[in-house]
């Protein structure tokens, strides 16, 4: 491997290690003594636990302990927390119930912690967890959303009456009922995002261990950010002392969001190992994952745009039940707030927005960040009222957005965001052209003559990426900062050691981060190395998710090999006897500026450490530095997907037929990485538009807990997608990079059933799109079209 | 989980008979598949253990049978509600309505609602709903037998 350069497609190192079965995931650590966990889960999703009968359980074979609410209450173990506050539009502060680990008193969804068995195998664990006899008083649930806040719905939890946690609102009431009051044309639409789960290939797993020795902690465990979860443990839960726990997430299958959440079952694990005097290990199976850990998306809106005779938007306006689930999830109050209503504006010059927002308790799993985490639910509002719009004031939807996109930056948009940069235009002509727009009728002819629906549908979507300046969300409710971290220690012979806190989970951050180390220090990729995951190692990060790992993770590698490199300066200028000034530091050399006398990276890392060639009172020796990069806003990837579909009305059959993505991220450090980012990026959300939805029945029961009636997408379900860049390099960061990481699920929804609706003729479906909900869709078309 | 059955049997015995036998806590434990317990509260309750196996759940249920609206010999309701651990619960319950057939045999009509959850609903309702339907045939083909003797 030699030199590595930005923007070149170097293929992921990583993967040569995960596909022949080398990597090292949770479940592959066994400690010595290890003792299993089983979670005896509430089948009701609302009931009051009268009694527990543990008896029978705790002498069953194998069993090393049952624990239940009342031991973690005895061991003054905290509940879990939301890390968000949000206010209503009255001001008063959100209105949390408690989040025990293991229930205490109530279970409030299926699949909540009643008590935990710990036996020598999970067998035993399982069969003593059979043997116990809970007495619940089974309760009425509230389950639906648009329905919970009704008098006389059932309580979720006393702190929260009418099931409200907040009433929360954005933007100018005022200014945009006055925009709608003089609009021409007042597009309304009612949408439903439909509740996912995020189905990691890896289940979440912990083991949990205690040093009785040292009075130490480690949690090994399946996170997206090692860090937050021992401050969480920590400060909050009251584990231990963050000098005395440990946390490692390692090799990480997939997180997708459900992965940055501090859950019961870890906390569970690590509080019991010191308990019981034994490592403590728990796998989710797969139902598990369906279960109880966190579900996205689930919102139920209202949407209203405002335009004049000329097709300018005057104002857009939005009411949304945004559904948490049972109990609040670690940042589950920002998701339907802040990482959603600010993106309201879309690409477009908007002057009056104004949102509201429920948030909602109900007795279903906590919903939480899923890929894209509030963007996706605001860019399916915009982008369907964009299309519907232009379809009723018969405005052709690419000129209509045209007419609207923000032309001029820096542009401040009612709802908080200050855009930086874009060319939102650019991305557009690329994108009608590759998706040969012109040839669209012809396309349709030919299909109908085959007696079926063919549609095309947009989706021109911003987001905010790169979260973020720890000032700003601070100001909005957040209880963390949201820098980054990087520590670079180069070793003696000229190899180095990147130590982020930043977290891969299939992101080929190894590749990435390798990369732009060898390409500014001029030295072979192999002779870098990523190091994350572990909180004895790095001292402290904010872990990965929100597209920030490279704006704003990177960002702080990049501040730490500026100093490394001035340090380094110093060091070649006292070896080659020049003044510092006179270094220059250039494909791997350090050259005394106007001779050809120089050292390499290695000889200057070297004479670093030996310290003969200055005095070590003058320089300090060594050469290792670190950096906490703030990144000064957030960044705005943005583009245009274009779907078109194809529609048998026999059978309701669906077949997506070509995918245009022509996409703004700035710099591309790694194209290659960064395609396949989008290509699973759209997969995910051809799956929520087409395929995947989280179904409770009435009474609360998980109707949809496996695959048999969750479906996912196949690879025979997508076409071969058509994907491009444009550029506009982020102003605010040292790289010019805005983030990828989530561009195709926030694109793709509103892209697709912009491209079924038009293939209908009318806009009567919901998410999914299932070949059942199309068909009925198809014959409301098909006696239409008889009419006519 | 909602679960609703319908069905009708014609049984080889006249409507006293089958009536008699749908009394029988003996011959109702032989013939709910999986029963292993059937006790006699009072004269219309039961306490039940029911061994049941839905695709990779197996569990046994505990729980209490009920009958009301009793119409003898033309039908009655049959209700109950067990819990099954980890399994789940299930509650729910049958009309049961008896009528003479020409042949001088008795025609059965059922009409059964339930409620599942926990680990039984979240198999989904095809597995589910496959395997209420054997269970109920089973037992009404041992209930037919029944009838037919002693």
């Amino acid at each position: 491997m030699s030199v590595a350069q930005i923007g070149q497609s170097v293929r992921r190192t990583e993967d040569q290690r995960f596909v022949t079965g080398k990597g090292r995931y949770v479940d592959d650590i066994g400690r010595p003594g290890q003792a299993h966990a089983f979670f005896l889960r509430s089948p009701h999703a609302h009931a009051r636990i009268r009694r527990i009968d543990l008896h029978e359980a705790q002498h069953a074979p194998g069993v090393v302990a049952v624990l239940t609410g009342d031991d973690l209450a005895a061991d003054k173990i905290g509940g879990l927390i939301c890390g968000w506050m949000i206010h209503s539009k009255d001001g008063s502060p959100m209105k949390a119930g408690p989040h025990p680990a293991l229930a205490q008193g109530k279970v409030r969804y299926v699949g909540d912690h009643v008590a935990v068995v710990i036996a020598e195998t999970l067998a035993e664990a399982k069969d003593a967890a059979e043997k116990i006899v809970v007495d619940y008083e089974v309760l009425p649930a509230a389950v639906d959303p648009a329905k919970t806040q009704a008098k006389g719905a059932a309580q979720v939890h006393d702190e929260a009456p009418n099931n409200t946690v907040f009433n929360w609102h954005l933007g100018d009431k005022a200014a945009t009922d006055a925009a709608f009051a003089k609009a021409s044309h007042v597009t309304t639409i009612d949408l439903v995002n439909n509740r996912l789960v995020a189905n990691a290939m890896e289940p979440r797993a912990a083991v949990g261990d205690y040093d009785s020795g040292t009075d130490n902690f480690t949690l090994y465990t399946t996170s997206q950010n090692p860090h937050v979860a021992r401050l969480v443990l920590s400060a909050f839960i009251g584990i231990a002392p963050e000098n005395k726990l440990r946390v490692i997430a390692p090799d990480v299958g997939g997180g997708f969001g459900s992965k940055i959440f501090i859950y019961a079952e870890e906390t569970v694990c690590v509080w019991a190992a010191k308990k019981v005097g034994r490592p403590v290990k728990w796998v989710a199976e797969r139902t598990e994952e369906f279960l109880a850990s966190a579900h996205g998306r689930d919102h139920v809106t209202k949407a209203e745009l405002a335009t004049d005779a000329a097709g300018k938007i005057l104002g857009l306006r939005v009411h949304t039940k945004a559904n948490l689930g049972a109990y609040l999830s670690t940042f589950s109050s920002s998701v339907p707030t802040y990482l959603y209503a600010p993106l309201l504006s879309g690409q477009y010059d908007i002057p009056a927005i104004y949102a509201e927002v429920d948030g909602v308790y109900t007795n279903t799993a906590p919903v939480d960040a899923y890929r894209g985490a509030g963007r996706p639910e605001a860019t399916f509002v915009v982008e369907r009222l964009m299309e519907v719009t232009a379809r009723q004031i018969g405005m052709d939807p690419a000129a209509f957005r045209q007419r609207n996109f923000v032309r001029s930056f820096p542009h401040q948009t009612p709802v908080i965001m200050c855009y930086d940069i874009g060319d939102y235009n650019a991305s557009l002509k690329k994108a009608l052209e590759l998706a040969d727009y012109k040839g669209l009728g012809r396309r349709k002819r030919e299909s109908a003559r085959k007696g079926l629906l063919r549609g095309l549908g947009f989706s021109a979507y911003i987001e905010a990426c790169g979260i973020a300046p720890s000032a700003a969300v601070g100001s909005l409710g957040a209880g963390v900062g949201l820098w980054e971290s990087a520590e670079v220690r180069v070793n003696p012979v000229g190899t180095v050691e990147i130590l982020t806190g930043s977290h891969a989970h299939g992101q080929g951050h190894e590749t990435t981060f390798a990369q732009l180390v060898s390409a500014r220090l001029g030295i072979p990729m192999e002779q870098v190395s990523i190091i994350h995951g572990d909180t004895d190692k790095v001292q402290m990060g904010m872990g990965t998710y929100g597209s920030r790992s490279g704006a704003v993770g990177m960002s702080a590698i990049v501040k730490a090999l500026d100093k490394v490199e001035a340090k380094a300066k110093k060091v070649a200028a006292y070896c080659l006897e020049a003044s510092e000034s006179d270094i220059e530091f250039k494909d791997g050399r350090f050259t005394v500026k106007g001779t050809d006398k120089g050292l390499s990276f290695g000889e200057v890392a070297l004479q670093a450490y030996v310290a003969h060639k200055f005095d070590g009172q003058e320089l300090e020796p060594g050469l290792k530095e670190g950096a906490f990069y703030d990144p000064k806003n957030f960044t705005f990837p943005s583009g245009v997907h274009i779907a078109e579909v194809e529609i048998d009305p026999e059978t309701g059959v669906t077949r997506v037929d070509r995918w245009t993505a022509v996409d703004d991220f700035g710099v591309l450090i790694n194209p290659l990485i960064v395609e396949g980012q989008v290509h699973g990026g759209i997969a995910q959300g051809i799956g929520q538009a087409m395929m995947e939805g989280a179904v409770y029945d009435q009474s609360g029961q998980l109707v949809t807990a496996s695959y048999m009636d969750y479906r996912m997408p196949r690879a025979e379900d997508f076409p071969l997608y058509q994907i491009a860049t444009t550029s506009t390099p982020c102003p605010s960061n040292p790289l010019g990079i805005k983030g990828c990481g989530e561009a195709g699920a926030i694109a793709s929804p509103p892209a697709l059933i912009n491209a079924i609706t038009d293939a209908l003729g009318h806009e009567d479906i919901a998410m999914p799109a299932t070949p059942q909900a199309v068909w009925k869709a198809a014959q409301k078309t098909v006696h239409k079209l008889a009419a006519e | 989980m909602a679960m609703t059955m319908q069905g009708e049997v014609d049984l080889p015995a006249s409507r006293e008979v089958v009536w008699q036998k749908l009394n029988d806590p003996e011959v109702l434990k032989a013939c709910i598949p999986g029963c292993q317990s059937l006790e006699k509260t009072s004269d219309t309750s039961f306490e039940a253990v029911a061994k049941v196996k839905v695709g990779p759940v197996s569990a046994s249920f505990k729980g209490k049978v009920n009958l009301s609206d009793l119409d003898p010999p033309n039908g009655y309701r049959i209700s109950g509600e067990g819990e099954g651990g980890v399994a789940g619960f299930a509650k729910g319950g049958a009309n049961v309505r008896l009528s003479d057939n020409d042949d001088g045999g008795t025609r059965l009509a059922y009409d059964v609602e339930a409620q599942i959850g926990g680990k039984l609903a979240q198999l989904g309702g095809r597995l589910v709903n496959g395997v209420a339907k054997n269970l109920a045939d089973k037992f009404f083909v041992s209930f037919a037998k029944a009838t037919t003797e002693g």
